[in-house]
């Protein structure tokens, strides 16, 4: 067998059998322990620290960021942020609990649409489920109620996070998920500023084949 | 597969050095790396002790190597992925294209992957009348201009503006012969919009694999463009292809690495996409691929392992040794005459497709030693190039003028006296003949190198000379 065959070669290489079987215990602990490495500094802040960081690295990064006291402010932000970036008031939305709670109706001139992207869209709202404060990064686990595609297809991505989402290092985040979701989603996006290529002359072009534009909503203190 | 022609490095070499459209790319492009990775360096204190726990990793890893090969292929199978297991690149290649013919595939989009340059997937399934889309930006404009990679991050390195504007026009009739490219932009936007069709209408994705992560059975791509994410969520089947070894055992791990993998690379503190796919799609999902396999391939690297090669599969492919590599500065990738350019493919090059093939790419050194001290995992890049040379010399394949004088020189070396008598000589005659100016243009048997710079010539006594008077004074030299 294939599998047989390439197992093998590895093990004569390393000029031993199958590991040993009271040292498989011990690789398995270590997988089912997943021990943290050393994380760095710069995120072991206070919380409100941490958000200030992220936000700062979303800009680095060259996405933007609008903060809004609670969930009712999200409508005017989102329709605030598309006639500023002269965008159509029309996008594609996750059908997640969250987004559905709030009342996008004190914003009718917005037109929403549930669902996955599709390449016409312009525009797409997507839920965020964590963010990292060390490098801007929003963590972005597929799930029938927040599809991939909206990460990906539409001109402009926006993301609508709880600040209370924020965590400092990329463990942190994915201890949230293995605590909230259990198992590993078929897709896990880590997403950190829009698509961008420095393929032509190793100079930066913003909008390769992703979103030319990020946009986060961050919700609450 | 790509035929090598690291054999005529030297021949290439000289082209390149006379490609002025090379030297242009060339001049341009090489210090922005360089500096880039150093401000993302600077700016985290810790990438030194990242570094070492890198190597940590992937040594530990490496080690156990068939244990988390199986420990990722039993999770990958547990959600309903499938793994397959390919000693060769035949069996690699005869695998993918099965896969894509039970898929009824047309076309197929393809991610960056330099696995796939190793493989010759592409040319196979043209072969088999199914037609591969680089969507790569890089990687795309290569495949209109039927040319392979020149660098492993960057593959249209070599490439000007006007270039891409050439072929740009060149393969895509259907647009207006006189439209204007004012800015680089202008050509990004009319990739990104032929290729979108492409993604929409494909029938299989094939990505390659950064990591590999035994913990949750996840392929781990990492992006700038999102053009891996389109190929790999978009097609009714994703293909992943990753050499042994890119598995690492957990999340955890995967992230160390990852924190040194894109500051070393492009100096980014984290790449735009960094994207964990584990099996096909769910109950519920509406969208992503409805089947996911992995094709793990050997390809000669378990004949690294346990040699004093092994080091050289801690490599994550960021191409940091290439970018301060002062050879590939002055010739470019395509001289090293395969897939991998560069140190790493001075090393890697001789284990995959012999020492006879690639015996002149571990000669293709300053041993300045920049490639190691840039390496995020910590390869020793000049020792195994020297390892690599003495296997070269044990089975005589390096020219007999060269044995000859490297014969000569180890016998005088092994007389002191002489050795000492013959420098004291050789010094005192450059000396001479340089006169006044102090350098010379023409030196007999360095033709080669003089051609392009002068000799400096040798001021006062030689080393031995000087180190014996300073200890007589009873200082240091």
């Amino acid at each position: 067998m294939s599998k047989d065959i390439v197992l093998n070669a590895i093990r004569r290489g390393l000029r031993r059998g199958p590991v040993p079987p009271d040292q498989a215990v011990g690789l398995r602990a270590r997988l089912a322990a997943h021990p943290r490495h050393p994380i760095p500094a710069r995120s072991r802040l206070d919380h409100a620290g941490q958000v200030a960081l992220f936000v700062a690295n979303v800009e680095k990064e060259f996405g933007t960021v609008a903060r809004v006291a609670d969930a009712s402010e999200v409508p005017g932000a989102v329709v605030d942020y598309l006639a500023a970036q002269n965008l159509p008031t029309e996008a594609a939305i996750a059908p997640h609990p969250e987004l559905r709670a709030i009342d996008w109706s004190a914003r009718p001139l917005l037109r929403l649409r549930e669902g996955r992207a599709e390449a016409t869209d312009q525009v797409a709202i997507q839920h965020g489920f964590a963010a990292i404060a060390e490098t801007g990064t929003l963590m972005l686990p597929s799930a029938p109620e927040r599809p991939t595609t909206l990460n990906l297809l539409a001109e402009a991505a926006i993301v609508v996070l709880a600040a209370d989402r924020v965590v400092g290092a990329y463990e942190e985040a994915w201890d949230l998920l293995r605590a909230e979701i259990g198992g590993m989603p078929r897709n896990v996006m880590l997403v950190t500023g829009p698509s961008r290529s420095a393929d032509i002359e190793q100079t930066l072009e913003l909008g390769a084949h992703g979103p030319r534009r990020l946009h986060v909503v961050l919700v609450g203190a | 597969m790509q035929t090598a022609t690291s054999t005529e490095f030297k021949q290439n070499a000289h082209r390149a050095l006379a490609d002025a459209g090379l030297q242009r790319a060339l001049a341009r492009s090489g210090t922005s790396f360089i500096a880039r990775r150093a401000a993302a360096v600077a700016a985290l204190p810790e990438f030194e002790a990242l570094r070492e726990e890198a190597r940590a990793i992937k040594d530990h890893t490496l080690a156990h190597l068939d244990f988390y090969l199986e420990a990722f292929a039993a999770k990958v199978e547990a959600a309903g992925g499938t793994v397959h297991w390919c000693a060769d690149a035949a069996a690699a290649r005869a695998t993918v294209l099965a896969i894509c013919q039970a898929a009824g595939a047309r076309t197929v989009t393809k991610g960056k992957s330099m696995i796939s340059e190793e493989l010759g997937i592409n040319e196979h399934l043209e072969q088999h009348g199914i037609a591969p889309i680089e969507t790569d930006l890089g990687e795309y404009i290569l495949q209109v201009r039927h040319e392979t990679p020149s660098h492993i991050i960057a593959p249209a390195f070599h490439l000007n503006r006007e270039d891409w504007e050439a072929s740009f026009r060149a393969a895509h009739t259907d647009l207006p012969a006189d439209r204007v490219f004012h800015e680089r932009r202008d050509i990004l936007t009319e990739a990104r919009t032929r290729l979108r069709e492409k993604f929409l209408a494909a029938d299989v994705g094939i990505t390659g694999a950064n990591f590999l992560v035994a913990e949750t059975g996840s392929s781990v791509i990492v992006t700038n463009e999102g053009n891996g994410d389109l190929t790999q969520t978009l097609p009714r089947v994703h293909i992943a292809l990753a050499s042994i070894e890119k598995v690492v055992p957990t999340l955890e791990d995967c992230m160390s690495l990852l924190r040194v993998l894109a500051r070393s690379a492009t100096g980014q503190d984290f790449s735009v996409y960094t994207t964990f796919s584990t099996g096909g799609r769910r109950p519920g999902d509406l969208d992503g691929p409805e089947a996911y396999h992995v094709v793990i391939v050997d390809n000669g690297r378990s004949g690294m392992l346990g040699s004093e090669f092994q080091p050289m599969l801690r490599c994550i492919r960021c191409a940091a040794c290439m970018n301060h590599c002062p050879v590939y500065g002055a010739v470019g990738g395509h001289a090293y005459g395969w897939v991998y350019p560069g140190p790493m493919g001075s090393v890697l090059t001789p284990a995959l497709i012999g020492v006879d093939q690639a015996g002149l790419l571990p000669g293709a050194s300053t041993f300045c030693g920049k490639c190691e001290s840039v390496c995020p995992v910590k390869i020793p890049l000049p020792s195994l190039m020297r390892h690599w040379r003495e296997r070269e010399f044990e089975r005589h394949l390096t020219p007999p003028a060269q044995r000859t004088n490297l014969a000569l020189w180890a016998w005088v070396a092994k007389r002191p006296a002489l050795y000492r008598l013959a420098t004291r000589v050789g010094a005192a005659a450059l000396a001479a003949l340089a006169g006044k100016r102090g350098r010379l243009s023409r030196v007999p048997l360095a033709g080669g190198w003089t051609a392009g710079r002068d000799l400096p010539a040798p001021e006062g006594g030689t080393f031995f000379a000087r180190y014996a008077r300073a200890q007589r004074a009873g200082r240091t030299i």
